[in-house]
């Protein structure tokens, strides 16, 4: 492979990582505080996309990183309802019921855009979509380095945001010691749900970034949880830092192992980078466990 | 332990419990409808959910039309005005509900079958039927593993991706050649599947016989995130022409990127593009202009296939080749039972084997069966032109002429 | 085992073997194949959920890749059958071995790593795509092509004309599993296992060697999971890489187990009738609700809003409901 290639390759990998990392922090977050895996996670990020095409249609015209803001709300919202509604009430504590839960939301969740959407896949068409921004041999569309950028900002600022203030700071002290802070009088499971809430709201975070250069069908999240997780378990569950470096790092292994291997073949990268990080260093390249 | 003895009387009590409600379902399923003549039940099997659920919806679509019309004229005259009455059945894209729902529909007292839409499904579910010699119509199943497998109760009237590979590559050599050959190259991109696979080894095969050289095949998985890299890699080989056998997001996704990165082509020609629909001419009429595709599709000089089309479009759906494969399915089975005066399974395998159904819809020739497989069954080259698609062969059917090679990008 | 319960395991055995003549063969009630075939789906799912609790539930090591085992099994018997001309039944052995030490490899590979709990349960995930891509890309798969296996309808072929033999094929299949982890119950193996499900450090503080019994539950389990695959390959006659190594399989053993009830004899069997009896009823109500354009996706609504009620519920699985009741 020439040197152009892979450096339009690295570029390339980059921008792909960085909606892996939106996904990814979500996750993470999730994991590292409830310790759950969220099987919900996909259809959660194809009903944030749902909203975000919906927003972009006549007659609300909204343009998707305009809407960003209030998906990213209303997201939080729904994982928080979600969480104090359903998962938190019905799990009673159980790690696998927590799954089955997750799971069985999922389907539910796939079903009834199904049934309302229909199957149809449905993009948006935003007008700079066909910018580009070349760099040498690489040509960066402009939503890819849009989703890259925000993606980076937004990791940026939830890390702040959880180093700094109280309820950040509750959140990790949950996730590193739950009966110790209740012992400290911290309302354990509202800062489930608070955490619930941001992990989805990374979702709609990643869904408006998304929408400009992919599409939504009922089925359409799936395709990134698999990579969501490898990127989380790279980094170390409940990582911030992690789910950070391991997203655009996955992008780069993807991509250039893609462009090496081919296409098919080269999608192994994926798993096979999950195995060796946990077989080797299970705890990621910032976990702390 | 105590617990034993419950896990033991739980068992117990599944099994009957099971056997009771089984029997519960059976009995309720499917409701059944008074008529003068006893209707012919065709059992519908596609898949309405999961991640080709809008295909299945589609393909249903088109058959329960095609019922009604039938029933609305009449009925099988043949039989006493006999009612066609569709079971409708989801396969849920697996083998083994498709399967489960051939028995279930037999139990049910099925005539027929038609389906499946994937053909992992198809080649289950026609196995299964053939146990009860129960006629199977594959209304949609590219691949040629479906028929020539002895089996005599499966009928295929759309032409298989073997044929359609034919046609399309000898469309693209003529197009080709009328331009003054200037395209010399190309790259498949194909999913990953049987279908895609398939189709590109074939391609490949074949394309040195109109003088173009296969660079590279590249395949990829379903779904894919991003075609920034199969773009890339199209842009250093630089071919003229790109050919496509993929599903319909991977099919757009592609399309829309090589478009937004300006990949400089003589053409886009693909053999079963999924995505090559109205849907996505109307979406995205820039990126779609120029393409081409060799696909199932009506014939646009029928009166017959206009007046469906408005009516399908009318109730708000696409006209999508799902709908009137199935639809033109069914009226093969209505003229078989026509002719059959029975729904007895021999005389229908019969009828169907030797049937010479004009398919007013479909651009064909003239039907003839061998070993399932209707040899007058044909795809169409159609072009997307300015935020239409015109047939542009074959020549008999076509409707506008093929733009080929396609403007550069300025 | 009390009296009682032997009872009520010969009652149970009785109508299962007696359930095919009563709606197949020389019938007195009218032939159903589709009520074979449904109860050929339960039993087969239990027989593989079964394989997953042997290591998931007595165990406690969850996995959520163990379809492959079943594609491994699935493949090694079609690749010998196809393409080497190997009896079915010869190769089934050879695939249950397959099965067996692709189990123990991966038990190596994670258990020296000391992976346990979510970190096990994802790199089996991993696991099983590394598989399904690799048989997406290897010519002796026939890659996305698949593998067709010709239909000759003979027993001495591993095929049935009649879906009867499959559902007793099935059954013996049950019957067995049930028979593993019954001995599970009574064996020191299975005492060993017991102890390090409930508290992996305590079990080696007790001298038990952890590693060895994970590494060899996992081969079981991976072998039995195997010799499922070569029958779903025989009935269904089509193999490819997403059949094979696709997670939905993955998730149904799981499913049928932590519905039923983890760690105990009975629950994948429980689990796996109820699940597709609602299944069966919920793919029905999509055809018959009227007035719906498209009701299809409403019965799987309703599916999953039954798994979240049952889980809501019932946290120790359907067994756990019937211990409540007693």
């Amino acid at each position: 492979m020439s040197a152009d290639i892979v450096f339009a390759g690295v570029v390339n990998g980059l921008m792909a990582g960085g909606v892996y990392v939106l996904v990814a922090v979500g996750l993470t977050l999730i994991y590292g505080v409830l310790h759950i895996i969220n099987f919900a996670h996909g259809s959660l990020l194809m009903l944030a996309m749902y909203a975000v095409y919906f927003l972009f249609r006549k007659p609300l015209g909204l343009d998707p990183y305009a809407a960003l803001p209030l998906v990213t709300a209303g997201a939080f919202a729904f994982g928080y309802l979600l969480y104090r509604g359903v998962i938190g009430r019905f799990a009673h504590g159980k790690d696998e019921n927590i799954l089955l839960i997750t799971l069985g939301l999922s389907i539910v969740a796939d079903n009834a855009a199904l049934f309302f959407f229909t199957g149809d896949t449905q993009t948006i068409d935003v007008s700079y979509a066909g910018r580009f921004l070349q760099l040498g041999p690489a040509l960066i569309p402009l939503p890819k380095l849009v989703s890259f950028l925000a993606s980076l900002l937004i990791c940026a600022l939830l890390g702040l945001w959880m180093a700094f203030t109280d309820t950040g700071k509750a959140i990790r002290a949950v996730a590193k010691e739950r009966q110790g802070a209740r012992l400290v009088g911290i309302d354990v499971e509202n800062i489930f749900a608070i955490a619930y809430g941001i992990g989805i709201a990374c979702l709609g975070a990643a869904a408006c970034l998304l929408m400009p250069f992919f599409y939504v069908s009922p089925s359409s999240g799936h395709a990134f949880v698999l990579i969501a997780f490898t990127t989380v378990v790279l980094g170390g569950m409940g990582s911030f830092a992690g789910a950070l470096i391991g997203g655009l790092l996955i992008g780069i292994v993807e991509s250039l192992g893609g462009l090496r291997f081919g296409e098919q073949l080269g999608q192994i990268a994926i798993p096979l980078v999950f195995i060796l990080v946990l077989l080797l260093r299970p705890t990621g390249l910032f976990g702390g466990r | 332990m105590a617990r034993k003895q419950s896990r033991f009387g739980v068992s117990r009590r599944s099994f009957v419990g099971g056997a009771g409600a089984l029997s519960v379902g059976l009995a309720g399923f499917p409701a059944i409808l008074g008529a003068q003549a006893k209707a012919v039940k065709v059992g519908l099997i596609h898949p309405v959910t999961g991640f080709v659920a809008y295909n299945g919806q589609q393909s249903r679509l088109g058959a329960t039309m095609a019922i009604e019309d039938v029933n609305k004229a009449g009925g099988v005259k043949s039989m006493g005005g006999a009612k066609l009455e569709a079971l409708l059945g989801d396969s849920q894209s697996k083998v083994e509900v498709g399967v489960s729902e051939v028995e279930k529909m037999n139990e049910a007292g099925a005539s027929a079958f038609i389906g499946c839409f994937q053909s992992p499904v198809g080649i289950a579910a026609t196995q299964a039927a053939a146990k009860y010699n129960t006629p199977f119509l594959i209304d949609v199943g590219a691949s040629d593993q479906l028929v020539r497998r002895g089996l005599k109760n499966v009928f295929r009237l759309k032409p298989g991706f073997g044929k359609c590979v034919d046609d399309g590559i000898a469309a693209l050599g003529a197009i080709n050649k009328g331009a003054g050959s200037p395209a010399k190259s190309a790259v498949i991109v194909h999913e990953s599947g049987e279908f895609g696979t398939g189709t590109a080894k074939l391609l490949a095969g074949k394309l040195p016989s109109i003088g173009i050289e296969a660079k590279e095949l590249i395949p990829h998985d379903n779904p894919t995130r991003s075609f920034d890299n199969i773009a890339l890699r199209i842009r250093s080989m630089a071919p003229d022409i790109v050919m496509m056998s993929n599903y319909g997001n991977e099919y757009m996704l592609l399309a829309r990127t090589l478009f937004q990165q300006k990949v400089e082509l003589k053409g886009m020609f693909s053999v079963l593009g999924g995505g090559f629909n109205y849907k996505f001419v109307k979406d995205m009429p820039d990126v779609s202009q120029f393409m081409m595709d060799t696909n199932h599709w009506f014939n646009p000089r029928s009166e017959a296939s206009q007046a469906l089309k408005k009516r399908v479009e009318a109730g708000g759906a696409l006209f999508t080749f799902e709908v009137y494969l199935s639809y033109t399915n069914v009226m093969l089975l209505a003229d078989a039972l026509e002719r059959a005066q029975s729904a007895d399974k021999e005389k229908l395998i019969a009828a169907l084997a030797a049937s010479t159904f004009k398919a007013e819809l479909m651009p064909y020739g003239p039907t003839k069966f061998v070993d399932g497989q209707n040899e007058g069954g044909l795809p169409a080259v159609m072009q997307s032109l300015k935020g239409e698609i015109e047939v542009i062969s074959p020549e008999q059917f076509a409707s506008a002429k093929a733009v080929f090679p396609r403007p550069k990008f300025t | 085992m009390s009296r009682r319960a032997m009872l009520w395991c010969a009652a149970g055995l009785l109508v299962a073997i007696l359930y095919p003549l009563l709606f197949g063969g020389p019938s007195l009630i009218a032939r159903s194949n589709y009520a074979i075939n449904v109860a050929f789906l339960i039993l087969f799912a239990a027989f593989l959920g079964q394989s997953w609790n042997i290591a998931g539930g007595y165990a406690g090591q969850t996995s959520f890749g163990h379809v492959v085992f079943f594609g491994t099994g699935a493949y090694v018997s079609t690749i010998l059958h196809v393409s080497h001309g190997w009896n079915p039944w010869l190769a089934w052995p050879v695939a249950i071995a397959s099965g067996g030490l692709v189990g123990a490899i991966i038990g190596v590979l994670s258990f020296r790593a000391g992976l346990r709990g979510s970190y096990f349960a994802l790199i089996t995930l991993a696991f099983a795509e590394v598989f399904r891509i690799v048989a997406n890309s290897i010519p002796q798969t026939r890659g996305g092509l698949g593998i067709l296996i010709k239909a000759d309808q003979r027993p001495e072929n591993f095929q049935f004309r009649d879906p009867m033999w499959f559902y007793y094929l099935a059954l013996v299949l049950c019957v067995i599993g049930l028979a593993i982890a019954w001995w599970l119950t009574r064996s020191r193996f299975g005492a060993r296992l017991a102890a390090i499900r409930e508290n992996e450090d305590a079990a080696m503080a007790l001298g038990i060697d952890v590693f060895r019994e994970k590494v060899r539950v996992l081969a079981l389990s991976g072998a039995m999971c195997a010799a499922g695959g070569t029958v779903y390959a025989q009935k269904y006659l089509y193999l490819d890489p997403s059949i094979a190594f696709g997670v939905e399989k993955s998730v149904e053993m799981l499913l049928v187990s932590m519905i039923g009830g983890a760690g105990t004899i009975f629950g994948p069997l429980i689990g796996s009738g109820v699940l597709h009896l609602v299944g069966e009823i919920t793919r029905d109500l999509g055809n018959v609700v009227p007035g719906i354009k498209n009701a299809q996706p409403l019965a799987l609504i309703v599916y999953g809003l039954i798994l979240v009620v049952i889980v809501a519920y019932l946290p120790d699985g359907l067994t756990g409901l019937l211990r409540r009741r007693r």
